[in-house]
């Protein structure tokens, strides 16, 4: 049902010289910045002859711990990518008023508000969650890598296949203009016939593919990898909190494959699912979506509680309060996430008592939310606090996010979310408990593990100065929207007619900038760090006093984490072990088995990647081809049985006398 | 495991780390992730079943099920599936014997019957297309064509799996790693019968019904 008038070609399908954006000034100037850097830095990797380490040790990693550092710098970059489209939009808002037309076309606009929470949901938060519980899972539960390393490696190739098809969009053809859930007629073809649409299917099932088999993943190795003593009311809470996110990925991921799937059909095929005739019904969509969509924000809050858990436990110098009842509070909220889905469309119109329904459940989160509010306010309660910058990103987490909450609280009231519905309050009010709460917790996460992962700290005060400019660029940002919303200003505007508006999106352009400089702070601390990384060298492994087993092992963790396996006998099982007397063995060492590096990840997802761009393209002998390619490397990757191999003892003998050494030299 | 651990928290100095490795044994995960994809997978069709429940009513004034379907041929079609999930049992009993060849001929003969299977309901396909039945004429038929789809799709996949299994079992023989790989094309392929039963019944049984 494409347009036949429009054209196409066996060999390139609808990609036409056209499709490249030429005429807009600002891609080209990005194309420009984009092409300059990409150059600078294959320049650079050539220059130092580093592809073939970083195709050796990185790419075809099945390490665990590489795999998570790899999800963390896609998701840094991906941050800056989704950002520069939140500034965009903030300039244009500030500007669009007294008959200005701002600077971007709706056009373009339209895709920007798109990218922006297409990128920073699937692209900046998952990646940046996925790879903290990468990382730190496996160390936390003494195990040595997860359950199916190969796949793992897979998963996080094809998440960066579905963030380069996004990227792509940018310069070959368009992206979406939908808004972030593309919700049908408007994502149908009669309306969406450019390729736009289909940059958002492909990118997302490509990408879902990863995050469905690492949530699989990760859910057998929490279960079947723990180490001896390790009952799961012994995990840590960040294990925990893993656990159940990654049960919501493999329960809701699935939702959103199918539902992206008979979009595509409608599209390709021309099916009548969510057509507005032949008998299609747009609102199932909107209701299937969201019954991924809900479960997906605590898919990304979840992690975030488990680390604000290690943290304020670490920096309080306590052991958690109510450990029990967090993990039960937790499990409530997993489950509790699956029956609120209908508060994003009360509108819908499907009756008072399904509204009330919905509207009890959505309320009823806020109790388990709130118990671990006051587990952690006890845990610092008498603690010892130490005002490290991962407590400070907590402390300002409960402030920002009791604040969000109670908004959330108020929209769950059908009566008052058919005012503010699709307001700038909705705005302000998910931003208001994203960033304050996944984005804080994976500030928090990061600094705190960094030194984990990198054997330094990083720089403390320029952490302040990004924690700060975050903080108060946050409350800049976002309290004008809800200002905005309670007046009755609809979100995805380009344009406003009442000069009265102006100076509250001005204020918000400003918070934009605050964070802007919140996030320059961070890139410079990291940058400064590593500068500086013999000073803020850390050696003995457990640079805060750690309580859990990842801070048991150096810094970083050797390939094998654990020499020998450790034995469990409390929730803080680091804490007990320096409590009671244990001594680090020096011999017996004995060859470790672990699993081989394989290149087949990345190649899969390569030709999964080409397969989504023939398939927005139409490029069917291209399509074709990738999908016949994919089944082949698939099959051969099969006939591989030979998918480990042992660390020989002496090179075991070898880094464990190294981290003797260090030990010492850091007592003397 | 449980108990050692027991009575060293109430030794003197307890035991934080294990002298003697007891290495995972290779693929001990295997069976639960398995499982854990499978209800992955169910919950697709979940998804595909619900939908067919939405708009399986929406003929847009085309055909409806009692117009369309032929229940001897699907009963037939179920046959096959059936028989093929019955042979295939008889695969695993004589793997669990370590008879290589009875093994590669009861998986053969699954193939042949999945193979029937997908040609019936590929008949059954071009057959309602030619009658103008097309996904696109309504949403039931969209609904119908892809959840009866998906599922061919999968059985297709199956059937591709058990060839590379059967080749591998020629290379290898009946070692650990396959016997783990044919069990768990076993549970995929009991499971597509599972979700064929449903399939008949909501589909095909209770739409003659409407």
């Amino acid at each position: 049902m494409t347009d036949a008038s429009a054209p196409h070609s066996m060999l390139f399908g609808r990609l036409t010289l056209e499709s490249i954006p030429i005429h807009e000034p600002i891609l080209i100037a990005t194309f420009a910045v984009v092409a300059l850097g990409g150059i600078a830095v294959v320049g650079a990797l050539t220059y130092f002859k580093l592809w073939g380490y970083l195709w050796r040790e990185w790419f075809t990693s099945v390490d665990h711990k590489k795999i998570g550092i790899m999800y963390m710098v896609l998701g840094l970059i991906m941050l800056l990518r989704g950002f520069a489209d939140a500034v965009m939009m903030r300039i244009q808002q500030a500007m669009a008023f007294n008959g200005s037309e701002g600077y971007l076309t709706a056009h373009h606009y339209d895709q920007i508000f798109t990218a922006h929470g297409v990128i920073m949901i699937f692209f900046v938060a998952m990646p940046l969650v996925t790879g903290l519980m990468n990382y730190v899972v496996p160390l936390q539960i003494g195990a040595r890598d997860v359950s199916f390393p190969f796949l793992n490696n897979f998963s996080f190739w094809m998440t960066t296949a579905g963030a380069v098809l996004v990227m792509m969009s940018l310069f070959i053809g368009e992206f979406a203009r939908t808004g972030w859930l593309a919700y049908p007629p408007l994502s149908g073809i009669a309306y969406s016939p450019d390729p736009g649409v289909d940059y958002y299917i492909w990118a997302l099932q490509v990408a879902g593919v990863g995050t469905t088999l690492s949530g699989i993943n990760l859910v057998c190795t929490i279960i079947k990898m723990r180490c001896p003593g390790m009952t799961l009311m012994k995990m840590p809470v960040f294990t925990w909190t893993s656990l159940c996110t990654n049960i919501l990925i493999v329960a809701t991921f699935p939702v959103l494959t199918a539902v992206l799937a008979l979009l595509t059909l409608d599209r390709y095929v021309g099916t009548n699912f969510f057509t507005n005739d032949f008998g299609g019904n747009p609102m199932m969509y909107v209701n299937l979506i969201w019954i991924w969509g809900h479960p997906e924000v605590y898919i990304l809050i979840l992690p975030a509680f488990g680390i604000f858990s290690e943290v304020t436990s670490t920096f309080s110098g306590k052991r958690l309060f109510g450990y029990t009842s967090m993990v039960y509070a937790t499990v409530v909220i997993t489950i509790l996430s699956y029956l609120v889905w209908l508060h994003h469309f009360f509108t819908m119109g499907s009756g008072a008592s399904v509204n009330s329904f919905f509207g009890i459940t959505t309320m009823i989160i806020s109790i388990p939310t709130g118990a671990k509010i006051f587990n952690w306010l006890f845990t610092m309660y008498r603690g010892r606090i130490r005002f490290e910058a991962p407590m400070m990103w907590t402390v300002a987490f409960m402030l920002t996010f009791v604040i969000g909450g109670m908004t959330g609280v108020l929209l769950a009231v059908p009566p008052a979310d058919f005012v503010l519905h699709n307001s700038l309050f909705l705005i302000a009010h998910f931003h208001n408990v994203i960033i304050g709460g996944v984005l804080y917790g994976l500030f928090a996460g990061m600094i705190y593990w960094f030194p984990k992962a990198f054997g330094f700290r990083l720089h403390p005060l320029l952490g302040k100065f990004s924690f700060w400019f975050w903080v108060v660029g946050f409350w800049f940002a976002f309290m004008p929207l809800y200002i905005l919303g309670l007046m009755g200003v609809t979100r995805r505007m380009r344009v406003f007619d009442d000069p009265s508006l102006q100076i509250w999106f001005v204020i918000a352009g400003f918070g934009a900038f605050l964070i802007l400089l919140g996030i320059v702070c961070f890139l410079l601390q990291i940058a400064y760090s590593i500068w500086k990384r013999d000073e803020l060298r850390d050696v003995t492994g457990d640079p805060w006093n750690g309580r859990t087993l990842e801070w048991a092992t150096s810094s970083p963790p050797p390939d094998y984490n654990f020499a020998f396996t450790p034995v469990v006998h409390d929730n803080d099982a680091w804490t007990d072990m320096k409590k009671r007397g244990y001594v680090r063995p020096l011999d017996g060492f004995k060859p470790i088995h672990m699993p081989r590096n394989t290149a087949t990840g990345i190649v899969l997802a390569g030709f999964s990647m080409a397969m989504g761009f023939a398939l927005i393209w139409h490029i069917w002998w291209l399509a074709a081809a990738s999908f016949a390619a994919i089944l082949v490397t698939a099959i051969t990757h099969t006939f591989n049985y030979h998918r480990d191999f042992h660390i020989p003892a002496e090179e075991v003998v070898q880094a464990e006398d190294e981290r003797t050494r260090l030990l010492a030299g850091s007592r003397a | 495991m449980a108990s050692s651990i027991s009575t060293a928290q109430n030794a003197e100095a307890p035991v934080f780390y294990l002298r003697d490795e007891h290495p995972h044994p290779e693929g001990h995960s295997t069976p639960l992730g398995f499982w854990i994809y499978l209800m992955s997978d169910c919950l697709i069709f979940a998804i595909l079943f619900a939908i067919y429940g939405v708009v399986g009513g929406n003929y847009a004034a085309g055909p409806g099920p009692k117009d369309l379907f032929d229940l001897p041929l699907v009963a037939l079609n179920t046959a096959m599936l059936l028989f093929s999930s019955i042979t295939y049992g008889f695969a695993m009993l004589t793997m669990a014997k370590g008879r290589v060849a009875a093994t590669q001929a009861w998986l053969a003969v699954t193939a042949l019957f999945g193979l029937a299977f997908l040609s019936i309901e590929l008949y059954e396909f071009r057959h309602l297309i030619h009658e103008g039945a097309t996904p696109q004429r309504s949403a039931f038929l969209s609904a119908f064509f892809t959840l009866v789809g998906t599922h061919g799709l999968h059985v297709t996949f199956g059937t591709i799996w058990l060839f590379t299994l059967m080749a591998q079992v020629a290379k290898h023989g009946l070692i650990e790693a396959n016997r783990r790989r044919l069990m768990c094309l076993s549970m995929f392929w009991h499971f597509l019968d599972v979700i064929w039963i449903g399939v008949f019944t909501f589909v095909y049984l209770m739409g003659m019904l409407r």
